[in-house]
């Protein structure tokens, strides 16, 4: 698939350089689980939610700044943090 | 009209799958996630291309609401469920837009998609066939609907509730950020607007609050309920969502949602815009 990343989601006709992307999988007992990833802003309030790929992945366009991932997954979640600059993409990934 | 007039679990859905009486429907935002599977003689309805005029932006007309009604097999009689995923956004939408052309009997699967999913329960890739109906619709009901100049009319006086994310109120961020920044319209939200996310009126899994912790909710954040309120977001989906909790949940009177939205306000010369929380 042109512009993929292993594994991920493709970046074809996405301008990295003026978005700040938070993008990453999640994992359950090490194998890649659909679900939903919420992202929380510095304050802990919800800011954007997004359903996992059929592989586990997910991607944000956020702003420069602390965020909190929450992923949400049959039986069980977990929370990461990350702190995200404009012009990069942030690989996270989240095991549940 | 109270809770359970409005909304409805998964058990009673799963209970109702081969009711013909009752319609359920997915829309969703992805419009294409029904494709991959939905619940068991689910319809779809899609928000864009069902819902809204193809050239002007605008909803499709009485007539045409009618058509794809009646081409769905919906009656006027139809009980109809509807469910979808980003917390129901756009079944919220749906919900309000069947409100909007005078459907009786319409109610919202309480989580949606996600909490059925969550809760690991089927869904299937068939899709089912309902027998065309009659649809006669009633003209829109403009009680529940806000234009730009009532949205401007009422800074300082009506209450106005911006539901979208503290960071897009702020001016931070234009878009909800599963979606890209590059927008034409200014940030900001209109002036005297209180920020009340959505998602503060929603569990993780989707779910509503209970009707008390909403009132709690509104009342803390200074709506004062007796008077007139104007809801919008960026395109009118997540307002939707709250029109769905202050008119339907807690039964407030003259609660309008603003669909033209923040798309619509940020882009108008002349009119006031405040930057910061």
């Amino acid at each position: 698939m042109c512009g993929a990343t292993t594994g991920g989601l493709s970046r074809e006709g996405i301008d990295v350089s003026k978005e700040t992307v938070i993008e990453g999988t999640v994992s359950k007992d090490g194998v890649p689980v659909t679900g939903y990833v919420r992202l929380l802003n510095a304050d802990g309030e919800f800011t954007a939610e997004v359903p996992t790929s059929a592989t586990g992945a997910f991607r944000f366009f956020a702003a420069p700044g602390s965020w909190t991932l929450r992923a949400l997954v049959p039986g069980g979640s977990a929370d990461r943090a990350v702190v995200a600059s404009l012009g990069e993409v942030h690989e996270v990934a989240i095991a549940v | 009209m109270s809770r359970n007039d409005v909304l409805v679990d998964a058990d009673w859905v799963e209970a109702h799958l081969d009711d013909p009486q009752v319609a359920v429907v997915e829309v969703d935002e992805d419009t294409s996630a029904y494709e991959k599977n939905h619940i068991r003689n689910a319809i779809r309805i899609d928000w864009k291309r069902d819902l809204q005029d193809p050239v002007r932006r605008d909803f499709v007309n009485k007539e045409q609401f009618e058509a794809l009604l009646s081409e769905r097999g919906i009656g006027n009689d139809t009980t109809v469920v509807l469910y979808g995923g980003n917390n129901n956004w756009f079944a919220s939408y749906a919900y309000w837009y069947f409100k909007l052309y005078g459907h009786q009997d319409v109610k919202l699967l309480d989580g949606g998609r996600k909490k059925w999913e969550l809760d690991s329960r089927d869904l299937v890739e068939q899709v089912p066939t309902r027998p065309a109906t009659t649809y006669v619709a009633q003209e829109q009901d403009a009680s529940i609907r806000a234009f730009r100049d009532e949205a401007v009319a009422a800074i300082n006086v009506k209450n106005l509730v911006d539901v979208r994310s503290p960071d897009e109120f702020s001016g931070k961020l234009l878009a909800p950020a599963h979606l890209p920044q590059e927008q034409s319209q200014r940030p900001g939200h209109i002036p005297s607007a209180k920020n009340i996310p959505w998602s503060k009126s929603a569990n993780d899994d989707g779910t509503f609050k209970s009707d008390e912790e909403l009132t709690e909710l509104y009342q803390e954040e200074g709506v004062d309920l007796a008077k007139d309120t104007i809801a919008y977001c960026r395109i009118g989906e997540r307002s939707a969502h709250t029109w769905f909790v202050l008119h339907e949940l807690l039964g407030q009177a003259n609660v309008k949602n603003y669909d033209g939205s923040w798309t619509e306000y940020g882009s108008l010369v002349g009119v006031p815009i405040e930057l910061g929380a």
